[in-house]
């Protein structure tokens, strides 16, 4: 093998049926997960062309966009968002995909359950109708969001078209200091980046800070990639991935897992490769992060000033508009601002490591009164896990509840909808004008500054709070 | 599946001289639960065009009958955020044929590629001067010529070409997608599946 490529070339080049000169390239996608929001036109697509699914064991339903998060037991109330997991169950059916639907053990967010079960593997090429699908890369795999033209291009030809994007690495060393995760170290990145400062790349992400994240750690970073422009991201596949995929129900066993252990051994970037992009940052800068704007590049380290118009990078408009939407001022601290509600979940934060963040600051606290607290489990796994390693109980003394799984308020297209002008501390991916709801106000934070929200009812640093735990 | 074939597009413009309009506003969440391809056009841009009491927004661009046409003329980052191909669909169901910026967002310029709508990058200059010549005359056109790949302002003759993958550019000139071509191939795609790792 010619020991010049990166971990991103080695998987895309592996996976070219057929390339078009002045053209796109035919990528064969091994793995494809749908859900009920952007397939249904997608099957009609089939329907009108009179063909069917090429190959249905590669593809994945489960519904998780827009179902309620309480009393998943009975019928959905609204019947445009009842019809639309009629028809992800009618479609998944007539086309013998597997499906996991409302009520389903293995139900939750497809970006939770796809790893969970074995679905996400290294090297593999893997796509859905969801722009959070870079989840996946924390695995060694391609994985991006695509749009639903897409979808019905994948279930006729498990292939889609596209040229192929340029490479970028991001490599943070050093040691994160107390308090920050993996979701800080993500939202520093994309501060730094803009929104838009990815654009036409895929990412790899090196280095210790990288290598020394758990798995779910890798997957919240890999997940919100897109949200400085990234085609995806991925991390390289090491021992952690290997163990961390072991025995569960889509890894393959046997001579087939030692086969696709031959090709996963390969899956990293030659000493001598070349990025067109390459950017070093020093972990141990890094400070627990909140967004003060309207898009998550518009974040900073929670100690800090929100910066003056004059100071950003974008046009001074824009800004100033999004800021008024927030109802924040240039140059003023966020700290102690008091917020009304508090989301933990969603395919960046929704994870059992997540909630053990958000549980041990909790422990032994009060939920603030006047904080509404929605607390939405990634997956039923997740869910059991919280119960099982008494999370929930803890939660509860300290006056949470726990909804169901689903993506709930991160895109509040169910019932779950922050209301106008309150503000709210998330743990998802979006802080966009009304992306929680019409007139709600997002700052995305990770699951300690949310807890030390949810306990003081105010913007608060967390490392305040774990300091007192410290000295009890 | 065939669109409209595009070639060149003559027609006046609406101005959204916004950077970062993310895909939740061309079309919010609560508004995806069709299952049909449909009236997403009603909503475009819903919360910036419509109060919450369902009023029109008079300030708002769309709400405004002094502009009009078949050309949407963006800020920077056009398009950014979730893949929701129904943000392409509202702009397509609106009217519109052809997205104008100096930075498009990645999946959202694939999904307008895939159904028929033009999305043309620009220079900063050149975008600012579409904006400064739209508000000084909103009857002023712009021609976006798919075969020469260039876009004018017709007012001034100022032109400027934009860049198109050549597969692409020949499925808007003639309708074809993507699907058209892979069914032709499909013999080569069962081929590598048989012999695929995973």
């Amino acid at each position: 093998m010619s020991a010049n490529k990166t971990l991103f070339d080695k998987v895309w080049d592996s996976h070219v049926v057929h390339k078009i000169e002045n053209g796109p390239d035919v990528l064969f996608i091994d793995r494809h997960m749908i859900h009920e929001v952007t397939s249904p036109v997608a099957f009609l697509g089939l329907k009108n062309r009179g063909i069917g699914v090429l190959y249905n064991n590669r593809t994945f339903a489960t519904a998780d966009h827009n179902t309620p998060t309480i009393n998943q037991h009975l019928p959905v109330e609204d019947p445009l968002s009842a019809n639309q997991l009629k028809m992800l169950e009618e479609n998944a059916n007539e086309h013998g995909i597997s499906y996991w639907g409302l009520g389903h053990e293995k139900n939750g967010i497809v970006h939770v359950v796809g790893p969970e079960y074995g679905i996400t593997q290294p090297g593999a090429t893997i796509v859905c109708g969801d722009s959070h699908t870079s989840t996946h890369g924390a695995f060694g795999a391609i994985a991006f969001g695509i749009g639903t033209s897409e979808v019905e291009m994948v279930l006729a030809t498990q292939c889609i078209m596209q040229p192929k994007p340029k490479r970028m690495r991001i490599n943070i060393n050093g040691e994160l200091s107390k308090g920050v995760t993996p979701k800080d170290v993500a939202l520093f990145i994309i501060s730094q980046l803009t929104t838009s400062g990815a654009t036409g790349y895929f990412v790899e992400y090196a280095g210790d800070i990288f290598r020394n994240m758990s798995m779910e750690g890798r997957m919240t970073v890999c997940n919100l990639s897109i949200e400085m422009g990234a085609r995806g991201g991925m991390i390289a596949p090491d021992e952690k991935t290997f163990e961390y995929i072991k025995g569960r129900e889509f890894t393959p066993t046997g001579a087939d897992w030692d086969k696709a252990m031959t090709y996963w051994e390969t899956l990293y970037t030659d000493a001598d490769a070349i990025f067109d992009k390459e950017l070093t940052f020093d972990g141990s800068q890094i400070e627990p992060m909140i967004t003060y704007g309207t898009n998550p590049g518009m974040g900073m380290g929670i100690s800090k000033e929100i910066p003056m118009a004059t100071a950003t990078q974008g046009g001074a408009s824009s800004y100033k508009k999004s800021l008024e939407y927030m109802k924040f001022n240039e140059g003023e601290s966020m700290m102690g601002k008091t917020i009304d509600y508090v989301f933990l979940g969603s395919c960046t934060n929704g994870r059992i490591e997540d909630f053990r963040a958000f549980t041990s600051l909790v422990k032994g606290r009060k939920k603030a009164d006047h904080v509404t607290a929605w607390l939405v489990p990634g997956s039923h796994k997740v869910e059991a896990a919280i119960k099982e390693e008494g999370l929930l109980d803890i939660l509860t003394e300290a006056g949470f509840e726990l909804r169901e799984p689903g993506c709930s308020a991160c895109l509040a297209m169910n019932e779950d909808k922050i209301p106008a002008g309150k503000l709210a501390v998330s743990t998802s991916n979006r802080n966009f004008e009304g992306r929680q709801g019409p007139g709600a106000r997002t700052i995305l934070a990770s699951p300690l500054v949310a807890a030390a929200a949810a306990v003081t009812g105010k913007v608060t640093d967390p490392r305040e709070l774990m300091e007192e735990v410290a000295l009890h | 599946m065939a669109y409209d074939k595009f070639n060149i597009l003559t027609s006046t413009a609406v101005p959204l001289p916004i950077e970062n309009v993310d895909t939740d506003q061309i079309i919010p969440a609560r508004f995806l639960k069709a299952t049909e391809r449909k009236g997403f056009g009603d909503n475009l841009f819903r919360d910036w065009r419509y109060n919450q009491d369902d009023s029109p927004k008079k300030d708002f661009v769309l709400n405004d009958p002094t502009y009009s046409g078949k050309i949407l003329v963006g800020g920077k980052n056009f398009g950014s955020g979730s893949s929701r191909e129904h943000a392409a669909w509202a702009v397509y169901d609106y009217g519109f044929r052809c997205v104008v910026s100096s930075f498009f967002a990645d999946i959202f310029r694939n999904n307008c590629l895939n159904i028929g709508v033009l999305p043309v990058q620009v220079s900063a200059d050149f975008l600012q001067k579409i904006f400064d010549a739209i508000e000084a005359d909103p009857k002023t056109e712009l021609e976006v010529s798919l075969p020469e790949q260039t876009i004018t302002l017709l007012s001034s003759g100022e032109s400027e070409s934009f860049e198109i993958n050549g597969y692409k550019k020949n499925n808007m000139m003639n309708g074809f997608d993507d699907i058209d071509f892979l069914l032709n191939i499909k013999k080569d795609i069962q081929t590598f599946a048989a012999n695929t790792p995973l």
